[in-house]
C-alpha cells in the first residue's frame, strides 16, 4: 500500500477507519505534492552573475527551495518558497534580493534590496 | 491467620545484614516447598539506623503483604535496640524472642526484657563473636538464623546452608562459603534457649 | 495442559526483568527511579553478559525514555522501558504521543507516590495520574501476576496497536521476595514471537509519523479510532491472556471476584492490597458474614459491564482507592465503579475509602472496618463522606 502514488485528495471525506492507524501518511516526501509558494508576500530574486556558488542559501533555506543541479545553483522553487527572506540574509554577495511578490521582476530588478524591517507581515493565520 | 503461617519480625541497625538474613530464611523456605515472602520496611539507608524487616513462612499461599504486628518470632541482631524499642510489641503471647548478644536468657529477664510474658520463648546467641570467629567480621545475620532454625524449625540447617552455596557460590571462595556454613551450625549448636 | 514450570523466590522486579529477558524485545530505552529501578539494572546485567541482543539505550531522563522509545517504535522496533512517580509525571506529554502515534510500548509501572512531600513509597498516584493517555493499564496483585502480565503486556500491545502499562505496587511487591512460578524461555519467545509491524519508519517504501491535523475534524475522527482501538482492547486482552493462562494453568480475568456467589457486602480494590482484603474476606466468611471482594486486573480499557456483573446482588459495596483526585467526589476507582453501577442501573450503598497513600501500611482491622461500615449502611446509616483510613 505504501507508495508515493498514495492518493489524499480526499482525505478530509475519510471516515475514522480509512485513515492510516495512527494517521501516519504512507508515503515519504509527500510535501513536494503540497504548493506552499502561494503563501508568500515576498519573493527572492536571484542575481546569477554576482552568485559564487558558495550554497549558504541552500544550506538554510528551511523549505529545500534552493534548486541544484550537478552542485550548481540554477534556480529558486517558487511553487514551495514561502518567501522567509532567510536566503537574502544569510547571502554575503548581495545576489539574492526580497522583492514584494506582486512586482513584475523585470521592473523591479535594479530596485534596492529590502531590508527585513521593510517587510510587511507575513503571518499566517491558519498556522 | 492460617496455623501453618510464621511471621517473623527482624530488628536490627542498618548494615548488619538483617535484610539479606529476612530474605535467606524466605529463600530457603523454598527447598521444603513452603510459601514464602520476605520484605524490609524501607527507609532512607543510613548505617546504624534502626531498621525492621519482616519473613513470612507458610505451607499455604501468602495473601497478605502488610508490615507484621503481630510476630511469632522476634529477632534482633543488636542488644542496644532492647533500651530503645519494645521488640516484643504486639508479638504471640506463644512467640519466641533470639537475641544477639553474650547474655544469657535469664540475665535478659532480669534486665531489659523483664517485662516480657513467661509464655513467650527468650533465647539467646553470642552471633557476633561467632561470625567474628569463623567469617572473620561482625556480621551476625547468618550465624543468626542458624539459631532461629533451631529454636523454631520453621527451615532446617540444610536449607539454609544449601541456600547459602546457591548465593555465595558465584561469588565468593570456598574458603567465605565454608565459614558461613560452619557459622550457620555453631550458632545452632550455642544458641541458649530457655 | 500447562506447562512444566520453575518454581522461584524472587521479588517482582527480579521476576519482571527475567520476564524481560525471556521477551527480549528488540530494543529498551531507560533511565532509572526507585522502586522501577532495579528491574533496569537487572536486565542491563543480561544485555553486559551477552544473555540477551537488546539494545540498551540509556537516557538522561524518563522524558527522553519515552521520546526514544517512540522513536525504536515508530522505526519498527520492539520496545521496552519502565519506570516510576515522577519519572511516569515527566513523561505525561509523550504518553499521549505512544498511544495517539498507536505505537505499541511496553513500559512496567512500579506504582509509587508523587512528591509533595516527597516519598519512594507505594500508592496508586502516579498511574492514575496516566489513565487518560489512552494507554492500556493493568494491575498485579503479587509477583505472580506481575510476570504473567508482563508477558502477555507485548501481545495485547501488538494485537491493538495500543501502548501497554503493566504495573505493581512499589516496594509492597517490586522489593519483596515471594514464591512464584516462571516456564521455560522457549515457551515464553514462542509465546510472543517476532513483531513486525505493517508500516514502519525504516521500511524501504517510506511512511511519515507525527502528522498534523489541526483544522476541520481530521483530529477528532483519528481520536474517534483510538477510542475504538481502547475499546476494543478489552475482548483482545481476555483472548491472549487466556492463551497465556492455557499454558501456565493461571486464570486472568478483567474482574476477579472472592465470595460473589453470596456476598452482599463487597470491596472494590486494586494491586497488592486485594490480598490483604481477601483474607479478611475469608476470615469473615469463615463466622458467616456475607463479604466478598473485586479486585480489577484490568483498569484500562474499564471492564465496565464486568465490573457491573461483578457487583450486580451486591447490597452495599465500598471502594477503596490508593490515591485521590483531589476535589472530585471520589478516588478514580470508585469514580469508574459508579459510573459502571450507573449504566447497568444498579444502585447498592456505596462508601468511598483512600487508604496506603505513600505506602502506609494497609492493616488488616482497616478491612473489618470497611465491611461493618458497609453492614451499617444497610440499616440506614448516613454516608460519612470520603474517608482517609488510618489517619486517626
Amino acid at each position: 500500500m505504501s507508495s508515493n502514488n498514495w492518493d489524499v485528495s480526499d482525505y478530509e471525506n475519510w471516515t475514522p477507519e480509512e485513515f492510516p492507524v495512527g494517521m501516519c501518511a504512507l508515503a515519504g516526501g509527500k510535501a513536494v505534492e503540497y504548493i506552499t509558494g502561494s503563501w508568500r508576500s515576498m519573493r527572492p530574486l536571484w542575481d546569477k552573475d554576482k552568485c559564487t556558488n558558495c550554497l549558504i542559501c541552500w544550506v538554510n533555506c528551511p523549505d529545500s527551495s534552493i534548486k541544484l543541479q550537478d552542485g550548481q545553483m540554477v534556480g529558486i522553487d517558487l511553487d514551495h518558497c514561502k518567501g522567509c527572506g532567510v536566503c537574502v540574509t544569510e547571502c554575503r554577495f548581495e545576489a539574492l534580493r526580497l522583492l514584494p511578490e506582486h512586482c513584475d521582476e523585470v521592473k523591479c530588478s535594479e530596485g534596492p534590496v529590502l531590508d527585513e524591517a521593510a517587510q510587511p507581515s507575513t503571518m499566517n493565520p491558519e498556522v | 491467620m492460617s496455623a501453618t503461617l510464621t511471621e517473623i519480625r527482624w530488628h536490627a541497625r542498618a548494615g548488619q545484614g538483617a535484610v539479606t538474613a529476612a530474605k535467606l530464611v524466605a529463600e530457603s523456605a523454598l527447598y521444603e516447598d513452603k510459601y514464602l515472602q520476605a520484605m524490609p520496611e524501607y527507609g532512607p539507608e543510613r548505617t546504624g539506623a534502626p531498621l525492621k524487616a519482616y519473613t513470612r513462612v507458610s505451607t499455604e499461599p501468602i495473601e497478605v503483604c502488610n508490615n507484621i504486628e503481630h510476630p511469632d518470632v522476634v529477632i534482633v541482631l543488636d542488644e542496644t535496640l532492647l533500651k530503645v524499642e519494645d521488640v516484643a510489641e504486639g508479638m504471640n503471647p506463644e512467640g519466641a524472642v533470639i537475641i544477639n548478644t553474650m547474655r544469657t536468657p535469664e540475665e535478659l529477664r532480669a534486665d531489659e526484657l523483664s517485662a516480657l510474658p513467661s509464655s513467650v520463648t527468650l533465647a539467646t546467641v553470642d552471633a557476633s563473636g561467632i561470625a567474628v570467629d569463623t567469617i572473620g567480621r561482625d556480621i551476625p545475620n547468618t550465624p543468626i538464623v542458624g539459631a532461629l532454625s533451631k529454636v523454631r524449625p520453621i527451615v532446617a540447617p540444610d536449607s539454609i546452608k544449601g541456600q547459602l552455596v546457591k548465593t555465595f557460590g558465584k561469588k565468593f571462595a570456598q574458603e567465605m562459603i565454608d565459614a558461613n556454613l560452619a557459622s550457620v551450625d555453631r550458632a545452632y549448636e550455642e544458641v541458649r534457649s530457655e | 495442559m500447562a506447562t512444566e514450570q520453575r518454581t522461584i523466590a524472587a521479588t517482582g522486579n527480579g521476576i519482571v526483568a527475567e520476564a524481560y529477558r525471556q521477551i527480549e524485545p528488540d530494543v529498551i530505552c531507560a533511565y532509572p527511579i526507585t522502586p522501577q529501578t532495579t528491574i533496569v539494572e537487572e536486565f542491563a546485567k543480561f544485555v553486559a553478559a551477552g544473555k540477551v541482543t537488546t539494545e540498551f539505550v540509556t537516557v538522561e531522563s524518563e522524558h527522553s525514555s519515552m521520546s526514544a522509545c517512540i522513536g525504536s517504535s515508530s522505526a519498527g522496533a520492539r520496545t521496552f522501558t519502565a519506570t516510576s512517580s515522577q519519572g511516569l509525571a515527566l513523561m505525561y506529554e509523550e504518553l499521549f504521543v505512544a498511544s495517539g502515534l498507536r505505537l505499541p510500548i511496553v513500559m512496567v509501572n512500579a506504582n509509587r507516590a508523587l512528591s509533595a512531600p516527597i516519598n519512594i513509597h507505594g500508592d496508586h498516584s502516579d498511574v492514575m495520574g496516566a489513565r487518560d493517555t489512552g494507554w492500556v493499564i493493568l494491575f498485579a496483585e503479587s509477583a505472580q501476576e506481575a510476570y504473567d502480565q508482563t508477558i502477555i503486556a507485548p501481545r495485547i500491545a501488538e494485537a491493538n496497536l495500543l501502548p501497554v502499562m503493566p504495573t505493581l505496587d512499589g516496594f509492597i511487591t517490586t522489593h519483596a521476595i515471594a514464591r512464584a512460578q516462571v516456564v521455560d524461555d522457549a515457551v515464553v519467545k514462542d509465546f510472543v514471537g517476532t513483531w513486525k509491524p505493517e508500516h514502519a519508519l525504516l521500511d524501504r517504501e517510506p511512511i511519515m509519523v507525527g502528522g498534523f491535523a489541526n483544522l476541520g475534524n481530521t483530529y477528532m475522527k483519528i481520536k474517534a479510532a483510538q477510542r475504538v482501538a481502547a475499546d476494543g482492547a478489552l475482548a483482545s486482552i481476555k483472548t491472549i491472556a487466556d492463551e497465556w493462562a492455557a499454558i501456565t494453568g493461571r486464570p486472568y480475568d478483567h474482574v476477579e471476584g472472592y465470595g460473589l456467589e453470596d456476598a452482599d457486602l463487597v470491596i472494590v480494590i486494586l494491586g497488592s492490597a486485594a490480598g490483604n482484603a481477601r483474607t479478611v474476606a475469608r476470615d469473615l466468611r469463615a463466622s458467616g458474614r456475607k463479604v466478598g471482594i473485586v479486585k480489577l486486573r484490568t483498569y484500562r480499557p474499564f471492564p465496565t459491564a464486568e465490573l457491573a456483573a461483578a457487583l450486580s446482588r451486591a447490597k452495599a459495596v465500598a471502594i477503596m482507592d490508593r490515591s485521590d483526585s483531589f476535589g472530585s467526589f471520589a478516588g478514580p476507582l470508585a469514580l469508574d465503579t459508579m459510573a459502571a453501577l450507573y449504566a447497568h442501573d444498579l444502585h447498592p450503598q456505596i462508601r468511598r475509602y483512600i487508604y496506603g497513600l505513600g505506602g502506609a501500611d494497609v492493616k488488616l482491622e482497616y478491612f473489618r472496618h470497611v465491611y461493618d461500615d458497609l453492614e451499617a449502611s444497610l440499616s440506614g446509616a448516613a454516608d460519612p463522606g470520603l474517608t482517609y483510613l488510618g489517619i486517626d
